[in-house]
């Protein structure tokens, strides 16, 4: 089970956080003329990356914060979170 | 029965209090401190089971955890429980067990017959044999397999005992309470580290309760026993025996199972059987020590040949003599300390060392003694059925390949010593790459990979000196880091014995003309030659050797026999054993109850129960519930005798009549606030928002990225940044989940609040022609017209001094209120309006009905919006905007979404108007088509229209659009029906919605 530090809320297990998947993918701006392509690429595409990746949690039975984790797919290692509006430098 | 092999002193066990027990329905004496292995060899019994394919008589091979025999059936206090180890079950008075896999007794066991066929069941036997015919497969081969294979039986029955789970967090987690183990907890535990000491056994100490060594002047097992009494009164420290550490997980997290109560005759109260504990340590230190393996030879699994240090165990610990003619067999000195303790107690061993001129001072005590010694020499065979009887023994050449004459010599048991192999699963679990030691032919763990070291004989250090000073630095360290304290403690001095290098001998041939089996895995009667058909027929990679050949699996995970199975590969394939590599070592170590596992959550506790503040008095007046999620719903209130079908009938009918109330609290709640408010809805639902009035509610549609609907429900202005929403019940939690990601990521900008309230309020519906009339009545001071309070309005009004929420919103296609008050009056609320409704003729309605009064009106839910249908699919496009953008909007442009006969809600309706069609039922042009049929849609809801009185269905169907009018078949193979059905519009009642608005 991993270990989290929320940025909210300092280290908690897994068991209180929910996926979200890639966090870098960016939503399209409302109102935009997207072609199909993009569209694909935003709703379905993903990369199923073997090691370091930022992902999506949202720590849902503590205080309901999405944010971000760099985590190792392979190893499980985190590196880094951030809080859902910092930039991941 | 008398003990006749238990000697007069000596042993930790409690002789003043003798228990009795049943083995095979057979009574016997032993004491308290005994295992159930130890009482029963004390009586002389070996012969306590029989092995998995060949149903080989089985003894006792070891002492602990590394027992791959005997493995009984318990019955305790009621309760039965399979597969539990001999060598590990404390005796309690009254303890009753049973031999396994024999029929019709261990002594007499039909199954043996296989022993006999050994030659037709080879490695891949069942694989191979058992492939063709295909149609034998489930009617005769798996029956057949399933009756024989397995060791225990599971208990049908509901298990009374009570299972609990432990989160715990430490400085520094230390598993096993060897010499390392009780250095670095001591050590760390002086610096003022919060410390868990972790001990499987029931006795601290390890290798101390056996070995002859001196520490501090004391011996080694007073000095344990000093250590453990001082950690037992420091606050800082948790010293749990009876507790194995059988899994270590991601970030340090490992878990412990503790046996509570196995140890007595039945669990105390309110004590629970096993406690797991989930423990998140910031360091671990891997004290877990070494077994020892066995040399393989003829026969090697006749009941008799044993571990040699699991025969000192059972004379030291236990003062019980595994035989009074032991033949010592030996690669190392370790066969030499079990010997030199036989000659301690009058009994006169004989040695077999493999090695030619060994020298050391165990050796010298040994001669000392006059044990006799034959250096060169091996165990080719032992001889005996169900008890060892003699030996089969030989001379061998320095290369280890010629035998010399064989001889046979008498003995009672033959015990064991092939070298230690260190017990590395909680490393290698960690992630630690093992790395293999030459100088003792054995893995130890390589580089640490989480916060973990591993230390003493599990990481291949023998010798007790360095094992204590390693240990004693390792725990000062490791807490210094953390507490910062740095308190020295001086390192005892040791006496112990230097041992000399072991023998890698570890095999011995076959004599010419011998067809010995010689087994590798004794749980699996998995033998060397089984090995060399694996490798002759292609298998190469050690994991699929592992699977074909089944070594090292089952309940002992190989053990004792991993080891000498790579030995076997490496040499065959004429690598060496590094490169061949071990298999991977998964948790859990030993097994775990699934009891253990599971914990409280069982029956009513596996998942949490919600009821709704008015569950009471459903209760009183005869609610039928039903789950919907993990609340409880009354489904229809039973008058009488009436079932489900009658009942509902009657509520929905009542509904169209009179006006019926229904509790549907359950609904997701959300109430958002802010400024931006409005705009959110406006991009979450795909209708317009940004107009509707304060005082005015809204149906609204969401939809994922993807264009497939998520969820309906309507939402009110209640102020100019107030409103609130509602969800399907089902969908509440991922409702609130997706406004919380696009507030908090996409759209940060937006200032607006979400939070739920569905606990803070209770609803009720009140629907049918005479709604008004009793709302009017409920609130006498309020305007609720037709045009106080329009379709789609909603006021605030006072409920007999409640403050009342009140929204002119229907689901059942009738005149209908909804009434929100706050949760503490819920059941006021209800009892209110049952009894001003008395004069109407109201009466409650349940989930049943519900669905009955919404199925009718054509109003989808949950079983439309699957999540796999769009707004199209539930003839809601009209509420999707043209003009604005909002979620999921762009995938509505998919050409499978925009396709000219896209699947579409219709209604459904038997031509016999007799049949009720059952839900999940396929749309067929032609009954009789050959298989498969192509599928035109499903039934995705069913009822018993009340406003018609015949069945009617809603189903999702291609292009139904244009279908309205056609005949199709309803087929259902589950059910066994095929019903010729007319598809009709979905509004079946009410077509133009006037009801509503009336």
């Amino acid at each position: 089970m991993l270990y989290i530090n929320c940025p909210h809320c300092g280290m908690r297990s897994q068991n209180e956080f929910s996926y979200g998947g890639d966090a870098s993918v960016k939503r399209p701006e409302l109102n935009k003329e997207v072609s199909d392509q993009e569209w694909d690429n935003f709703v379905y595409n993903r990369k199923s990356l073997r090691g370091k990746h930022l992902e999506l949690w949202q720590h849902i039975s503590g205080c309901r914060q999405w944010i971000k984790v760099e985590r190792d797919t392979a190893t499980h290692e985190i590196f880094r979170t951030f809080k859902a509006d910092e930039e991941v430098a | 029965m008398t003990q006749a092999f238990r000697i007069e002193n000596g042993g930790l066990i409690n002789r003043d209090k003798k228990l009795s027990f049943k083995f095979n329905g057979k009574t016997y004496l032993g004491y308290e401190g005994d295992t159930l292995a130890s009482a029963l060899l004390a009586n002389g019994v070996h012969l306590v089971g029989r092995s998995f394919k060949y149903h080989r008589p089985r003894g006792f091979f070891g002492a602990g955890v590394d027992e791959p025999y005997a493995v009984v059936q318990l019955f305790r206090n009621g309760e039965t429980e399979p597969n539990i180890k001999a060598t590990e079950q404390e005796l309690f008075e009254g303890l009753e067990a049973k031999s396994v896999n024999c029929w019709p007794s261990v002594n007499f066991d039909i199954g043996a017959i296989n022993n006999f066929l050994k030659i037709f069941l080879p490695a891949g036997f069942y694989y191979k044999t058992f492939m063709w015919p295909k149609s034998f497969w489930y009617r005769i081969y798996e029956p057949f397999i399933r009756k024989a294979a397995g060791l225990g039986v599971a208990s049908t029955k509901h298990d009374k005992e009570r299972y609990e789970h432990k989160y715990e967090y430490c400085d520094l987690l230390i598993a096993g309470s060897g010499p390392s183990g009780l250095a670095g907890a001591y050590a760390a535990a002086k610096n003022g580290a919060k410390v868990i000491l972790a001990e499987d056994k029931p006795r601290f100490g390890g290798s101390l309760l056996t070995s002859d060594v001196n520490i501090g002047n004391q011996s080694g097992k007073d000095w344990a026993e000093g250590i453990i009494a001082e950690l037992k009164t420091m606050p800082n420290v948790v010293v749990k025996n009876r507790s194995q550490i059988f899994g270590y997980y991601d970030h340090n997290m490992l878990v412990m199972s503790e046996k509570v109560s196995d140890h007595l005759p039945s669990t105390k109260k309110y004590h629970p059987n096993k406690r797991l504990w989930y423990i998140r340590a910031k360091e671990v230190l891997i004290s877990s020590g070494s077994i020892e393996r066995p040399i393989v030879f003829g026969n090697n699994d006749t009941p008799g040949v044993m571990l040699s240090s699991a025969a000192k165990e059972y004379l030291k610990v236990y003062g019980v003599l595994v035989g009074r003619k032991p033949l010592v067999f030996t690669n190392n000195d370790s066969g030499y300390e079990t010997a030199v303790e036989f000659k301690k107690h009058g009994v006169d061993p004989v040695v077999l060392d493999s090695r030619k001129n060994p020298e050391s001072e165990i050796i010298d005590e040994a001669k000392n003694l006059g044990i006799n010694i034959k250096n060169s020499y091996v165990v080719v065979a032992a001889q005996g059925y169900k008890k060892v009887k003699s030996a089969d023994i030989a001379s061998i050449s320095e290369d280890k390949k010629q035998l010399g004459k064989i001889e046979n010599i008498q003995c009672d048991c033959i015990c064991v010593s092939g070298f230690w192999t260190p017990t590395i699963h909680l490393a290698s679990q960690s992630g630690n790459k093992t790395k293999f030691k030459e100088d003792i032919d054995a893995f130890v763990p390589g580089q640490s990979k989480q916060n973990e070291i591993t230390l003493g004989a599990a990481n291949g250090v023998f010798s007790l000196e360095e094992t204590l000073k390693t240990s004693f630095t390792a725990g000062s360290e490791l807490s210094k880091k953390i507490t910062e304290n740095d308190n020295k403690i001086a390192i005892p001095n040791v006496v112990e014995k230097k041992s000399s290098q072991h023998d890698k001998f570890w095999c011995v041939p076959l004599p010419k003309g011998k067809n010995y089996k010689r087994f590798l895995d004794f749980q699996n009667d998995v033998a060397v030659s089984d090995v060399e058909i694996a490798l002759r027929e292609g298998y190469r990679s050690i994991e699929h050797v592992k699977r074909y050949t089944t070594l090292g699996m089952a309940t002992d995970q190989g053990k004792t026999s991993n080891l000498n199975g790579l030995q076997l590969v490496s040499e065959i394939e004429n690598k060496v054993v590094p490169a061949v590599g071990h298999t991977t070592f998964r948790p859990p170590y030993t097994p775990v109850s699934i009891g253990a596992i599971v914990g409280r959550e069982v029956g009513k506790h596996s998942k949490p129960t919600r009821k709704s503040p008015m569950h009471s008095w459903h209760e009183k007046n005869n609610a039928v519930f039903v789950d919907a999620g993990v609340w409880l719903r009354p489904r229809y209130y039973k008058r009488g005798n009436e079932n489900l079908f009658e009942g509902s009938k009657r509520e929905a009918k009542n509904v169209r009549t009179n006006v019926g109330v229904c509790d549907v609290t359950t609904l997701g709640k959300i109430d958002i606030k802010g400024p931006d408010a409005a705009e959110l809805l406006n991009r979450v639902y795909t209708n317009a928002w940004l107009k509707l009035p304060v005082g005015k509610a809204r149906y609204g549609v969401m939809l994922r990225e993807d264009g497939i609907v998520m969820d309906d429900g309507t939402t009110t202005r209640i102020s100019e940044n107030h409103y609130h929403m509602t969800t399907t019940t089902a969908q509440a939690a991922n409702v609130l989940s997706h406004l919380e990601y696009y507030l908090q990521l996409v759209w940060p900008e937006l200032n607006v609040n979400v939070v739920s309230t569905t606990e803070q309020w209770a609803g009720a519906a009140i629907a049918g022609p005479k709604s008004r009339d009793l709302l009017q009545k409920l609130f006498p001071n309020s305007d609720v017209s037709n045009e106080g309070l329009p379709f789609m309005g909603y006021m605030e009004g006072d409920l007999f001094g409640a403050k009342a929420r009140i929204y002119r919103i229907s689901f059942s296609g009738e005149l209908a209120y909804e009434v929100n008050v706050e949760s503490d009056y819920g059941n006021f609320m209800w009892e209110k309006i049952i009894e001003v409704g008395e004069e109407f003729n109201i009466q409650p309605y349940g989930t049943e009905a519900l669905s009955t009064l919404r199925i009718e009106m054509g109003h989808v839910a949950g079983s439309e919006l699957d999540g796999r249908t769009i707004p199209f699919d539930n003839a809601l496009e009209g509420l999707v905007s043209k003009k604005k953008d909002f979620i999921g909007k762009r995938s509505l442009q998919r050409s499978a979404f925009i396709a000219e006969d896209r699947q579409r809600i219709v209604g459904v309706v038997p031509l016999d108007k007799q049949t009720s069609i059952p839900e999940g039922s396929h749309l067929v042009k032609d009954d009789k088509a050959p298989l498969p049929n192509p599928k035109l849609g499903h039934i995705s809801a069913s009822c018993w229209s009340v406003e018609y009185d015949n069945p009617f269905s809603l189903a999702i169907l291609k292009d139904g659009k244009n279908m309205i009018g056609q005949k199709l078949f309803a087929m259902s193979p589950l059910k066994n029906k095929v019903i010729p059905v007319e598809i009709v519009s979905s509004h079946y009642v009410d077509p133009k919605g006037e009801r509503v608005r009336s």
